[in-house]
């Protein structure tokens, strides 16, 4: 049987996304430019270049972290 | 020979050199346009910015980079808002992974009351990231003792408060403040307190290398034309340091001659 969606945790949320992303997908499908953030996954950073290698899987917390306005 | 002070050297942080003595945030400005051209009005070099959650619901706000380009500005990612040093080598490391350094402005609280450093979880942080490649600016207490610790440590600038984070107090403890640029060979930057131009003044006049301040430019109603009064007070306080003031007494001495006077006319 074939999974079509697969449940994950981005920034605190639950969220379902179609099975077989990549990471650098998922930025796609959120409209993120990949330069713009920076990936945690399951508390480890994720590399730039390594983001089209990296599969999104059941169960993944993403962080999805940017720079903003800060003292 | 009269001492040209028009030529303050600049001052070297890490492999850094910088020529402005006054270092801003980028936090609660009203508009990202009121932010950019007050940070150009301070006439700041370095800049803070903080790590936080993509906001995936409204994305209104986009992130900072943005408005502020690392070619124009050296953008100081910081660990504002951790209370652990776990969270803070956590959000140290989310800053360097962005790419632009790796600096951090190391912040750990210990009290949400008045957002005071917790100083053994700052230095227990400070030599994690030191070790990981960091350069450090650690903000701290104004505690000679946890200052020469993060020096020992390895940090590139030792931070010490004038007062409370957001508090616009001034400079509560001069003395401290002093007393820690003396005793340290890396750059000593007054980080959070300052709320007027006089406290950016007195500041600089401690001695110091510099002054770090978000809220008191962003919270001012003019943010620009207070970041302006704040170039001009930390350059007034900087040469006025240098320059050595006179020496204080409660009796007051004439400025003009006192010999050479005309015969008093007695009534």
């Amino acid at each position: 049987m074939t999974v079509h969606s697969v449940s994950i945790v981005i920034n605190g949320k639950s969220r379902t996304v179609r099975n077989g992303l990549t990471v650098a997908d998922l930025l796609r499908d959120l409209e993120l430019h990949p330069g713009m953030v920076v990936v945690e996954r399951n508390r480890k950073i994720l590399a730039r270049e390594a983001l089209q290698a990296i599969p999104v899987e059941e169960g993944d917390r993403i962080e999805l972290v940017h720079f903003v306005g800060g003292g | 020979m009269v001492r040209d002070t028009r030529g303050d050297l600049p001052f070297v942080m890490g492999d850094h050199a910088f020529t402005s003595r006054l270092i801003v945030g980028t936090g609660k400005y009203r508009t990202n346009d009121e932010m950019v051209t007050a940070i150009r009005a301070s006439g700041a070099e370095m800049v803070t910015v903080a790590v936080r959650r993509v906001d995936l619901d409204r994305r209104r706000e986009e992130g900072i980079l943005h408005h502020l380009s690392p070619d124009e500005f050296f953008l100081l990612p910081n660990t504002a808002g951790c209370y652990t040093a776990e969270d803070a080598l956590r959000y140290a490391r989310l800053g360097r992974a962005a790419g632009l350094n790796d600096w951090v402005k190391l912040e750990v609280i210990g009290d949400e009351r008045t957002l005071l450093p917790d100083t053994a979880a700052t230095l227990a942080a400070a030599v994690e990231l030191v070790a990981d490649g960091f350069k450090v600016m650690a903000y701290t207490n104004d505690d000679l003792i946890t200052a020469m610790r993060l020096e020992d440590a390895g940090c590139v600038a030792v931070m010490p408060l004038a007062s409370p984070i957001g508090s616009g107090l001034g400079v509560v403890n001069p003395y401290y403040i002093r007393e820690i640029k003396r005793r340290l060979t890396v750059p000593v930057i007054v980080d959070a307190g300052v709320g007027t131009a006089s406290d950016a003044c007195v500041t600089m006049e401690q001695g110091v290398d510099g002054v770090l301040m978000n809220t008191a430019i962003a919270a001012a109603s003019d943010p620009v034309g207070m970041a302006r009064a704040m170039k001009l007070a930390v350059l007034a306080g900087r040469e006025a340091y240098l320059a050595g003031r006179m020496a204080a007494r409660e009796i007051a001495v004439p400025s003009s001659p006192t010999t050479g006077m005309l015969d008093r006319e007695h009534g």
